[in-house]
């Protein structure tokens, strides 16, 4: 699995040419989350691929040669904090209600929507940590899902921002050499 | 000033120094061509677009700018497809201009609506749709900026019906190229740089492998100057074919699938592999696992997604191969790898004598002869432009390339049809040049509707269609590899000779050796265009041959003697 962040160019079709490319190369993405950024013309993506560190350099490097990519780079093996979130509607009466509020609790997710059937919780936090939630909410009876793919964000002082300068694009006019 | 979107456009085109655009028009651009009337630009009436988009790749090609195409919507559009995957496998610089159906019309299914942006995403090297008239400009100056600089490719402009015909202010300053500034990578390494220097320099059998980045980086002198400065052998892919001298004592060939023996012995046996402006693709690589396994790799390469797509390299030098190479000259120490020259000689073996060249006149004329002689008739000097298949492969054997743009092939997606469109193009970019097309009788058929074109521009291109009767590529490996089971590539063609004189052309026949000079020799005294139809060998095979998949070294040989009879061993 890789995970890259490509900061793109935030207008229509972007977004097509990127899971385009991906499955030019035959790469299979897990997810991909796109995001605005506090710059309202860029946006921010994190995509999660099935693939190996060769195809983890060869998605980088062809998403940088598309005109509307910014940015792109493979952040796995890096230092890197992902988080995902999660809706989780579940089965829950009377009777196991208290079993599963402790379940929640041990999991730091909260409990956002109380019917007499059912209740919706949501979890964020590590995929593992969701994945393990998950595990322990199916005997109840898992009756929806919703999850958000991951974003990630390398911790620290390794800064990922989007190139100075994008705001007041331009560059110098290339010659038409004909003879 | 005020001017509708498609007087936008021309003017746009005509400041970019555009002088040809090949095209074909249709109700989605009119305008367009209502206003190309009113300019000084120079239009091309194709007769299928297809045609229009290898003639803009042939005008780059040849020209080492940026070729321009026309065509309205829907079928003009999608007809295009071919030759835009065609300049995008080759990195040329093409850009494509559609007309499409009014912007709010967009996705009603129109009468001649295609997505045609969503379809040619994945062999575009970018594409955009414009529906106002006043980003017309802007648009089209980014679109020749995209084309032409990195890794040159493909652009394409969709430009709706109602962006041309609406009115915007013409403004050259305003409508300056407002690309998003990406990051600049710093590609230079010096780790990588002082490890390839350290190879060079302790090389003790070394190949350069030479690539159509050094003809489109512009490097041809850097690249003859460092060849020879560090004194080592050059092979060359189909595409790298003369951005070094075939007179070079330097030079091997061309290497790969039908390179010659010695050359992919030499790749094999050598101890390091200087790959400069080219890819690794499986048409010269053969199996990957068994590829120059004690070789180390020097990678010049300007595409960073390019480096360890199939061979892992020990240096990767990302780059513009002209600057690269220039940066390591002065690093270069000059070695004497005689001992190694020696044994490339060695592995020519019998290749000489084993060549169709050396064998006596048989009566029987050989595609070989054809190219062979068309080489010493045009002292090398012709712009050659050749289709796909068998007839392209003699060309890269037989015509020995000294001058860079001189062969202008459809090499990555291997297009039939190619080749008379393509000469067309390369023919109004370098109108002083001696064009000639070498097609087969199968590729030529594809797209021979194009001599209309030739006639009514009036412009002198030689044809040598090379007519064996088969898809002859095809049936080779039908008789190699599917046990002679010629199953549809025996080929029914019209009289080449017949059909060059409907359109108004001269043409001629030749079906003996003797005969091939004194056809070349008057097709180049015509002021016209003449088409030579060379009734060659039927079942002739290109060799060396590596069979799809097997190991670079595990070559089919010529055979000892032809599949002629009457030929004798020298």
């Amino acid at each position: 699995m890789q995970t890259l962040v490509a900061y793109v160019e935030n207008k229509p079709g972007v977004l097509n040419r990127v899971s385009s490319l991906a499955r030019r190369l035959a790469i299979n993405i897990d997810s991909l989350t796109v995001g605005p950024t506090e710059n309202e013309e860029i946006a921010r993506m994190t995509l999660v691929a099935h693939t190996d560190a060769k195809g983890g350099h060869r998605l980088e490097a062809s998403l940088e040669k598309l005109v509307d990519v910014l940015l792109a780079e493979n952040i796995s093996g890096r230092s890197v904090l992902e988080r995902d979130l999660a809706l989780i509607k579940v089965q829950a009466d009377q009777g196991n209600r208290p079993h599963l509020m402790e379940l929640i609790k041990v999991f730091r997710a909260r409990v956002v929507d109380v019917a007499p059937e059912s209740l919706i919780i949501e979890v964020s936090g590590a995929v593992d940590k969701i994945d393990g939630l998950l595990e322990v909410l199916r005997p109840f009876g898992v009756l929806e899902m919703a999850r958000t793919g991951r974003i990630a964000m390398t911790r620290g002082g390794d800064l990922l921002r989007p190139p100075a300068g994008a705001e007041t694009p331009g560059r110098v006019e290339a010659p038409v050499c004909t003879k | 000033m005020k001017l509708t979107g498609a007087e936008i456009l021309c003017e746009t085109l005509t400041r970019l120094g555009v002088r040809h655009i090949f095209g074909y028009p249709g109700g989605a651009i009119l305008p367009v061509y209502d206003a190309l009337g009113k300019s000084k630009l120079h239009h091309i009436l194709v007769r299928h677009e297809q045609g229009a988009t290898h003639m803009a790749d042939g005008y780059a090609r040849a020209s080492g700018g940026i070729g321009v195409a026309m065509a309205t919507s829907g079928p003009g559009a999608t007809n295009m497809v071919t030759g835009i995957a065609t300049a995008m496998l080759d990195s040329s610089p093409v850009v494509c201009i559609t007309g499409n159906v009014s912007s709010k019309l967009l996705g009603s299914d129109a009468f001649q609506e295609v997505d045609i942006t969503g379809i040619t995403m994945p062999i575009t090297k970018h594409n955009v749709v414009v529906t106002k008239a006043e980003d017309v400009a802007r648009t089209l100056r980014e679109a020749f900026l995209i084309a032409n600089s990195g890794r040159p490719g493909p652009v394409l402009v969709d430009v709706t019906k109602d962006a041309q015909q609406a009115t915007a202010e013409f403004d050259w300053e305003t409508c300056a190229p407002k690309l998003p500034a990406k990051r600049v990578r710093e590609t230079y390494d010096q780790a990588q740089f002082d490890r390839a220097v350290e190879l060079l320099n302790s090389a003790k059998r070394p190949v350069i492998l030479a690539g159509r980045g050094i003809l489109l980086s512009g490097a041809v002198r850097a690249f003859s100057q460092f060849a020879q400065a560090a004194n080592i052998p050059v092979a060359m892919t189909l595409l790298g074919i003369g951005c070094f001298p075939a007179s070079d004592a330097l030079n091997l060939g061309m290497m790969g699938m039908h390179g010659e023996a010695w050359v992919n012995h030499a790749i094999q046996e050598a101890d390091l592999l200087v790959a400069v402006g080219m890819r690794f693709d499986d048409r010269v690589t053969g199996d990957l696992r068994t590829y120059a396994k004690n070789a180390r790799k020097i990678h010049i390469e300007i595409d960073r997604a390019e480096i360890n797509k199939n061979v892992p390299v020990d240096a990767a030098l990302i780059g513009d191969a002209g600057e690269t190479l220039t940066k390591l000259l002065p690093r270069v120490e000059t070695r004497d790898h005689a001992a190694w020259m020696r044994r490339i000689a060695e592995m020519k073996g019998d290749a000489a004598v084993r060549d169709i060249q050396s064998l006596p006149d048989s009566g029987h004329l050989y595609a070989a002869h054809v190219i062979n002689d068309l080489w010493k008739e045009t002292r090398g000097e012709a712009v050659v432009v050749t289709d796909v298949g068998q007839h392209q492969m003699w060309e890269a054997q037989y015509y020995h390339h000294n001058a860079p743009h001189t062969l202008i092939t459809s090499g990555g997606l291997g297009t039939m049809g190619f080749a008379l469109p393509a000469a067309i193009g390369a023919k109004f970019a370098r109108p002083e040049a001696d064009v000639w097309v070498v097609a087969g009788d199968g590729g030529f058929q594809m797209t021979m509707s194009e001599l209309a074109t030739i006639v009514q521009e009036k412009i002198k291109v030689n044809i040598a269609i090379i007519n064996n009767g088969y898809l002859g590529m095809v049936r080779q490996w039908q008789e190699f590899f599917y046990d002679k089971r010629y199953v549809a590539t025996p080929l029914v063609a019209p009289d080449f000779v017949a059909l060059a004189n409907a359109f108004g052309l001269r043409g001629e026949r030749v079906t003996e050796r003797g005969g091939v000079i004194p056809a070349i020799r008057a097709a180049r005294e015509s002021a016209e265009t003449v088409l030579l139809d060379f009734r060659v060998e039927q079942e002739d095979s290109v060799y060396p041959m590596v069979p799809a998949g097997a190991s670079l070294h595990e070559m089919i040989r010529r055979p000892n003697s032809p599949l002629v009879e009457t030929a004798a061993e020298p």
